[in-house]
């Protein structure tokens, strides 16, 4: 079996793994992060969002060994080392934008992708739309997006900062 | 401090692990010595199953065990029990074919497992599943109601006669046909209720393990935990209860979906008997859409009798209901005791008849889904009401106000069955047509004109039944199992408390709101309060959480508990302040000498009672941890008004809904954050159900949305924001005064929806649309109705 | 999903080499729709070709042309400073492609080469009359979709690059989501440029991306909605399934058209 580096979380990580090897599955069943999820089988859920390289994906449908050389980065690595809360994780608990916690890692992933890729402010119009990618079964959504919006300017102050 | 009693919005505990990736759902659980079990299910509706060859699958790399049907029946276990029976119009009971585990001699739906595989791996596993060479026999299939019912349908069962499950009726039909012989107007509706696949976002999973000494644990998604150890460890696999322990960890999610005991929870846990190691299953999404109970589905002729002045004489009924291709655990319950009880709703009707036919077919089993049955009756009645007003000319709003259960005519006993305690249909109507702005709505209409898109604004005022119960009632009606839930509540010595609850908690944030309730009542802060639920070897046998009864009932088992903590801690405090019990009073967390400044606190009275010292040692045993159960005398009736105002683009058809306005009573609320996010998520569905949602199959019982490429969720550029509003009358019979919150929104939002829609058409000639109202029926009905507008 | 030999080559000589040998080998790009169908065990690959070692992504324009590396994720070129300024209605398309995780893996040489019936780029690629360079030839649009899932793409051809010619005067792209996968259910790619005025269809048609001739000529008169406002198209060939009749699928064409070209 194939063996891959990668970086996960700010941790260089090697592993062995099949062709068919997930990177969700990779980062699950050989690396125990278990804070991504899989809710579907045809890449429509978001449940298993982390980011590659800065970007959004679905860890769902990509091969771990596209992940090869990758920096990672899943919902377990977004809280500071004290346990200080990612803005978007502060604003996803304030805002009651969870109920069973099972959409929700797959949720602040992309959240935060999208408020990383749109400095220039974020309608409530946009985030719905922008929201595509993920699903969730218990909010309705309402909370989601309040909270996302909450999560803008304290992302956006803090890199100006 | 914050306030964080009764009535604060708390912010979850629950969430910190959530927020941080540590949750702890059933997938997420490896054991050592691991093995994995992939099913090998049906892919056709109907069929006889000729042979199995299971030789290449079990030569296959990585495989320990591939068994069939045959090998369960060898060791003796039976089919899945069904936990509610209804009887017949003539007395008989209802048709119960068996179910069994792994498909013996034919399959019945497209999902049906037929055998399982265990593998080293998972992928190995399933691998190793397609590798089975399974000689079927096609038979013609049957997937719609009224195609099973129709004389000469292919039967799903060969034993069960026209597909008919049961024949059940309620109410005074005598009565009925005499008020409509005497009507002004009779209107009458046909309509359709979509099937629904619920589609929690945690797909099932289970775990089974045995040890040495023959001691299973088996770990599921499951609502209701000790519900499942009755049913499998009696009925299908025979282990006795103290050998058997249930753990529902974090359950990503029900709706109703998770109550039953499945085939596969069975399977893992008698695989990890045979085998001695831990077998873990993890359902695929397109297998949840083809294993996971749906919801809904029927087929109903409704008429409303109607005086001159508006007022509903009496209303008839005929329900067909699909139970799929098996009965499901509590399946026969939501056409007949969670809906047709209900067609009263909020109306003083005197006179309702109603006939509900079960039916079989070769689909996924139906049982409840958020709202079980009451969504169905609040879908009818609602737009009913709202035909009868259009063919009465009889303005909605004041057809409704006119047919209202007063306020003050509570308690209220319906025509079918129930009384309903307590209720103010005016109120909440007043509060959401203010919220809605609804005076405001032809305005809003006509500027949406001129932007040429069709705007309408529907009502719907509803009620429902929740916490269902008492059991001996229940009991009577053919329920299986009791309907208590139970509490215990642990003080321990230094006064910091742990709840064990018999609810289960699978988003609705129980952690928080009981901790909330049990701290605000002991007088103890929220933090020193934990609530452990979910595992049979650690709370007291309790029922689970379904129905909107958490609060309701568990919550209130939780008040017993703490009355009778409190009145050992009055004899405690008593004791050490040499005063008599009588004279104790309990407040803010501390037992007082009444008219002294005598007190001890709850902490030192725990003390005491662990460490007994001076202690009345005599008469009281040490320890201060209570158990109570708490059956309820009623069902709790929830309800109120939903608006919704939608936005048509003619050219496509498409609906956008615009505002939604729920105003609901569900009696005391605990935390108003959580209630209102229960509604909202509820109101997601409804909307869900009325214009996105809907099972498809073909006519022999192909599922046609088997995944998620083409069963419609709604996302979150469907919904609307969400406004909620909540007003209170209190449960008259449980201590709280709650009713539940978790399906309201399900329940009022569909009909508010489509009256909605209807209202949108209404120059169109439209009177009454099935859901889902998707684009291409409301196009073809603009497309329909254009030519003769025009020529009008 | 079956397991496989996975390859990941540095040049395109090596990649060509590889899937020459090998005739059940398969090429990932972004791997958003072959993922998903290895996934449902649909294909069994002896091999799996990655081909984001061969530096094909990247936008270059130039006076006669925008040309996008087949490697070039959706989201590359839906936030395109240059490709929003030649042809809008290529980048609002992009932009519109699955959601944000679809479009930083996906590919425009993956979703041609894959050629979904209900994929958005054909309808683009067709009416801007783009030119689709590979390891062997150029091949124009007009050439190259052959149906639903076919192309003119030989065994061991791999596509380096898209070429769309300039100057571009009209684009803009209009999509009918199927409301469950949110695929097209039916797209349409409005454009006037050196190809001419081009009216192509995705997500409908039984056979992949088509053009309509009749709403081409009225535009080519007058760039309106009202132009095409009563083309009607027929039903035939067209797509039927739980979301959509052919009917509802014809008329919505038209709907997109007039939004197409209102909105370009």
């Amino acid at each position: 079996m194939p063996t891959i580096s990668l970086k996960v979380n700010g941790k260089a990580v090697s592993a062995e793994v099949e062709g068919r090897t997930l990177l969700v599955e990779l980062l699950r069943e050989k690396l125990g992060l278990t804070g991504t999820h899989i809710g579907c089988d045809t890449s429509q859920c978001g449940a298993c969002v982390v980011h590659v390289n800065g970007d959004s994906v679905k860890s769902c449908t990509m091969l771990a060994l596209q992940a090869d050389g990758a920096e990672v980065t899943t919902i377990e690595g977004l809280a500071a080392a004290d346990g200080t809360l990612h803005p978007m994780q502060a604003m996803f608990r304030e805002h009651h934008a969870l109920q069973c916690g099972y959409c929700t890692p797959g949720m602040v992933m992309s959240a935060i992708d999208i408020v990383q890729k749109h400095p220039e402010g974020l309608s409530e119009e946009q985030i719905r739309e922008e929201l595509e990618g993920n699903l969730c079964r218990c909010t309705g959504y309402h909370n989601i997006v309040k909270a996302i919006a909450a999560a803008f300017p304290l992302m956006h102050q803090k890199h100006a900062a | 401090m914050a306030f964080e009693g009764i009535g604060a919005s708390v912010k979850r505990r629950e969430d910190g692990r959530f927020l941080a990736g540590r949750g702890h759902y059933v997938d997420d659980m490896n054991r050592p010595g691991q093995v994995y079990a992939a099913i090998r299910r049906s892919d056709r509706p109907h069929a006889r199953i000729k042979s199995i060859d299971s030789s290449a699958a079990a030569a296959a790399p990585g495989v320990i065990a591939v068994y069939t049907g045959a090998d369960m029946a060898a060791d003796g276990i039976g089919g899945l029990p069904c936990g509610w029976q209804i009887h017949n119009k003539d007395g008989s009971p209802m048709a119960e074919p068996m179910h069994p585990v792994l498909a013996t001699g034919k399959v019945r739906h497209v999902g049906d497992p037929i055998a399982v595989v265990i593998a080293e791996t998972k992928a190995q596993a399933k691998d190793a599943a397609e590798l089975l060479v399974i000689d079927f026999e096609d038979l013609p299939g049957v997937a719609d109601i009224r195609a099973a019912s129709a004389p000469g349908a292919p039967l799903v069962h060969d034993e069960v006669a026209g597909n008919v499950c049961y024949d059940w009726h309620i109410g005074d039909k005598g009565a009925v046909d005499a008020a409509f012989a005497r009507a002004k107007h009779v209107v009458k509706l046909d309509l359709v209720n979509n099937r629904l696949i619920p589609n929690a976002m945690e797909p099932r999973a289970a775990l089974g393990e045995c040890d040495v000494s023959g001691h299973y644990t088996l770990s599921t998604t499951s609502q209701n935990p000790h519900v499942i150890r009755l049913l499998m460890g009696a009925f299908v696999l025979h282990i006795p209860e103290h050998k058997l322990r249930i753990i529902a960890p974090d359950v990503g999610g029900g709706f109703g979906s998770k109550i039953y005991h499945y085939a596969e929870e069975a399977i893992v846990t008698w695989a990890a008997g045979k085998l001695r190691r831990p077998v873990k299953w993890t359902a695929e999404r397109s297998e949840s859409f083809m294993s996971d109970a749906h919801g809904r589905d029927h087929v109903s002729h409704a008429e409303m009798a109607v005086d001159e002045e508006g007022h509903f004489l009496a209303l008839r009924v005929s329900t067909l209901a699909n139970m799929g291709a098996y009965l499901s655990t509590f399946a026969p319950s939501v056409p007949t005791y969670l809906y047709a009880t209900l067609l009263a709703g909020v109306y003083k009707t005197p006179a309702i008849y109603a006939e509900v036919k079960a039916i079989f077919t070769n689909t996924v089993p139906v049982d409840a889904y958020r709202g079980a049955g009451r969504p169905e009756a609040a879908f009818l009645l609602e737009r009913l009401v709202d035909v009868v007003a259009q063919e009465t000319g009889i303005d909605r709003v004041e057809l409704r106000r006119k047919n209202f259960i007063p306020a003050d005519a509570y308690p209220y006993q319906t025509p079918v069955a129930l009384q309903y305690d307590s209720g103010n249909h005016e109120m909440t109507l007043a509060e959401a047509l203010k919220a809605a702005d609804y005076a405001g709505f032809p305005a809003r209409r006509a500027e949406a004109a001129r932007r040429g898109k069709l705007r309408g604004i529907g009502i719907s005022t509803y009620l429902e039944a929740c916490g269902i119960a008492p059991s001996h009632v229940a009991g009577a009606l053919g329920a299986r199992a009791g309907l208590y839930e139970v509490a215990n509540i642990r003080v321990h010595p230094t006064g910091s408390v742990t709840v064990f609850t018999g609810a289960h908690s699978h988003g609705q944030g129980h952690e928080t709101t009981f901790a909330q309730l049990v701290a605000d009542q002991l007088g103890v802060p929220f933090d020193q309060v934990d609530v452990v639920h979910g595992d049979t070897g650690e709370i007291p046998f309790g029922m689970g959480t379904y129905g909107s009864r958490s609060l309701a009932v568990g919550g209130s088992a939780m008040v017993k508990a703490m009355d009778k903590i409190i009145a050992k801690g009055k004899r405690i405090a008593a004791h050490l302040m040499e005063a008599s019990v009588e004279d104790i009073e309990f407040k803010d967390g501390a037992f007082r000498v009444a008219g002294t400044d005598k007190a001890k606190a709850l902490a030192e009275i725990s003390l005491a009672a662990y460490v007994p010292h001076n202690y009345p040692i005599e008469e009281l045993e040490p320890g201060l941890e209570e158990t109570a159960f708490y059956d309820p005398k009623n069902f709790t009736y929830p309800g109120g008004c939903h608006v919704c105002e939608v936005e048509i683009d003619p050219e496509t058809g498409v609906t956008k809904v615009v505002n939604f306005v729920a105003v609901d009573d569900v009696g005391r609320v605990i935390n108003p954050m959580i209630v209102e996010g229960q509604v909202q998520g509820g109101v997601a569905q409804g909307i869900g159900q009325a214009l996105l949602e809907g099972a498809a199959y073909d006519a022999n019982g192909q599922l046609l949305s088997g995944s998620f490429m083409d069963y419609t969720m709604p996302r979150a550029d469907n919904l609307p924001n969400i406004t909620v509003g909540t007003e209170i009358t209190l449960c008259t019979h449980n201590p709280l005064g709650s009713k539940g919150c978790g399906e309201v929104g399900a329940i009022g939002s569909p009909p508010a929806v489509i009256n909605a829609v209807v209202d949108a058409l209404k120059d169109y000639g439209v009177r009454h649309i099935d859901m889902p109202a998707t684009p291409e029926k409301i196009w073809s009905i603009i497309a329909a109705n254009r030519p003769k507008m025009a020529a009008e | 999903m079956y397991d496989f030999a996975y390859q990941k080559p540095a040049s395109v000589a090596d990649a060509v080499k590889l899937l020459a040998g090998d005739a059940e080998a398969k090429l990932l790009a972004g791997g958003q729709t072959f993922i998903p169908v290895l996934k449902q065990r649909l294909n069994k690959p002896s091999a799996v070709i990655d081909l984001a070692g061969l530096k094909l992504s990247g936008i270059s324009v130039s006076a006669n042309s925008v040309t996008i590396g087949a490697m070039t994720t959706h989201a590359t070129v839906a936030r395109s400073a240059e490709v929003k300024k030649a042809i809008p209605g290529l980048a609002m398309l992009a932009s519109w492609i699955g959601d944000n995780q679809v479009r930083h893996r996906g590919t425009i040489g993956g979703s041609l080469a894959n050629n979904d019936p209900s994929a958005c780029y054909p309808a683009a690629v067709l009416a801007l009359g783009a030119v689709i360079k590979t390891n062997k030839r150029a091949i124009k649009a007009d050439d190259f979709f052959q149906g639903m899932f076919t192309t003119a793409l030989e065994p061991d051809e791999i596509i380096t690059a898209v070429e769309f010619p300039l100057p571009v005067e009209k684009s803009a792209y209009e999509k009918f989501r199927q409301p469950a996968s949110r695929y097209a259910m039916v797209g349409v790619f409005v454009a006037k440029g050196p190809a001419g005025v081009r009216v192509a269809v995705t997500g409908a048609g039984q056979n992949g991306v088509f053009r309509v001739p009749e709403m081409e000529a009225a535009l080519a008169k007058s760039w309106s909605p009202d132009a095409i406002a009563g083309v009607k198209v027929s039903p035939e060939g067209l797509n039927s399934d739980i979301h959509g009749s052919a009917a509802y699928r014809a008329h919505l064409i038209t709907v997109m058209a007039k939004r197409a070209v209102a909105a370009a």
